[in-house]
């Protein structure tokens, strides 16, 4: 079946209907569109799932209370809360972040609590008896420690959010590469559902590269300069 | 009187389950610009004595009085230096309000000047130790802890630091608790020798050395190690 081109079309038709949609500017507006959700779900997630996350690995009791509950969400297959934001909260932009948000949340908790488990004590000890406030501590004590914790969250989060931002889009917008490529579900098109996800695994492979990875260098430059 | 311990009890559980007194009835007094030694064999509870002083341990019975809103610089058994930050970047966090001169000066005294941007992996363990003390002295403490300063060093390296924490106590004035199970560093940092009794621990002899350190000669030193062999000995029968 992968003969046939309207299955498996060739680079050439696939890259001239990418041409197409970028000379009417639709590809950009949809492509912006999607970049924009991914961005505010994965913000959105990454905040709030970090902060649960240490409060959970810090405090016995807010891990005992909230543990139930990241369970349930870590098991709740996405589209069923896609279909549920949709429905409560009605076909709109915040529905549709909000759900993305709610299917990466767990996994961003669950990794910033093992981070928050993991800090080392005898800092603690050592910020406590110099009375460091509150914000040094947060800052040059325990983000360095759970940066790698959270670098790896980011690595994961990102393809996954990108992946739901898809869903969310087909199910209820009307823009978007989601949206699009619901169209060219609809007509049959392998060219216009290529020339839409290709772009845009081209730009998250470009964040990997050029923004996730400096990033973690960056910050884990001390483990490497060691003599 | 800057520092005033009084603790009745302090109890901890051991393995089995089972509760241990590890001090009681521990009196110890000193006053500002003073140096204390806190000397006793090792397991005696030196350290829960200075984690309590620190504020580390509050589960005990009895008191603690600082001053209001004293400052504590403590210098670890392990240096407990931010892996991530250089020497001078560990003392600027603790040490916000000191100038870059401040800062200079101190790394200058404790013979740290090249190793400023060096990271804490990059340093051996003595080292390590003194940034820990610079970046403890940089807060200017009201009162400085430290828990073995000279311990795991070569002989030859803790000599040097030994003589470097005498001079650095002798000249900033600042009030010192060190806990030790080495009596010769003790008498030669210290104004003051607790003598620790076993557990459950007490002050069982308190020393008061007279002479200066810089001018002690080492029949003084031998006179006192004598001395504080003696009260040793007493607890032992």
């Amino acid at each position: 079946m992968f003969s046939d081109p309207r299955h498996l079309p060739g680079p050439g038709p696939v890259a001239l209907i990418m041409l197409e949609e970028a000379r009417s500017g639709e590809l950009f507006v949809n492509l912006a569109a999607t970049l924009a959700r991914v961005a505010a779900s994965f913000t959105l997630a990454m905040s709030l799932g970090s902060a649960l996350g240490y409060l959970m690995g810090r405090s016995r009791l807010a891990d005992k209370i909230l543990d139930p509950w990241l369970v349930v969400l870590l098991n709740l297959p996405a589209l069923v809360v896609i279909v549920l934001a949709y429905i409560w909260a009605g076909l709109t932009e915040a529905a549709a972040i909000g759900a993305v948000a709610l299917n990466k949340l767990p996994g961003a908790v669950v990794v910033a609590r093992e981070g928050a488990r993991a800090l080392d004590p005898t800092l603690d000890e050592m910020a406590l008896v110099f009375r460091l406030p509150l914000k040094t501590r947060l800052r040059h004590i325990v983000l360095p420690q759970l940066a790698p914790y959270l670098a790896a969250a980011t690595r994961s989060g990102l393809s996954l959010v990108w992946k739901i931002v898809l869903i969310v889009e087909l199910l209820g917008r009307s823009n978007g590469v989601g949206f699009k490529i619901n169209l060219a579900f609809q007509l049959f098109d392998v060219r216009l559902l290529l020339a839409y996800a290709l772009p845009f695994v081209a730009i998250m492979l470009g964040v990997e590269t050029l923004v996730v990875q400096p990033l973690e260098r960056h910050v884990s430059r001390w483990r490497s300069d060691a003599a | 009187m800057l520092l005033d311990v009084a603790i009745a009890s302090k109890d901890y559980l051991s393995a089995n389950g089972r509760s241990q007194r590890a001090l009681s009835d521990l009196r110890l007094t000193l006053k500002r610009g003073e140096a204390g030694a806190v000397v006793g064999p090792s397991g005696c509870g030196k350290t829960t004595l200075l984690r309590i002083v620190a504020g580390l341990d509050r589960d005990f019975a009895g008191s603690v009085a600082l001053p209001d809103h004293g400052r504590l610089g403590m210098v670890f058994q392990e240096p407990r230096l931010l892996p991530w930050r250089n020497v001078a970047g560990n003392i600027h966090i603790a040490a916000p309000q000191a100038s870059r001169a401040e800062i200079e000066a101190l790394l200058e005294a404790l013979g740290l000047v090249g190793h400023a941007a060096h990271f804490p992996r990059q340093l051996s363990l003595g080292l390590a130790r003194r940034a820990a003390l610079a970046r403890a002295l940089a807060i200017k403490p009201d009162l400085l802890l430290l828990d073995e300063p000279l311990v795991s060093l070569d002989a030859a390296l803790a000599l040097e630091l030994r003589d470097l924490l005498a001079r650095l106590i002798d000249e900033t004035h600042v009030t010192t608790l060190i806990v030790t199970h080495d009596l010769a560093e003790a008498i030669a940092l210290a104004d003051k020798i607790f003598i620790l009794s076993p557990r459950p621990a007490r002050v069982a002899a308190v020393l008061d050395i007279a002479t200066p350190r810089r001018r002690m000669t080492p029949e003084a030193a031998e006179a006192l190690t004598q001395e504080a062999r003696a009260a040793i000995a007493v607890l032992r029968e």
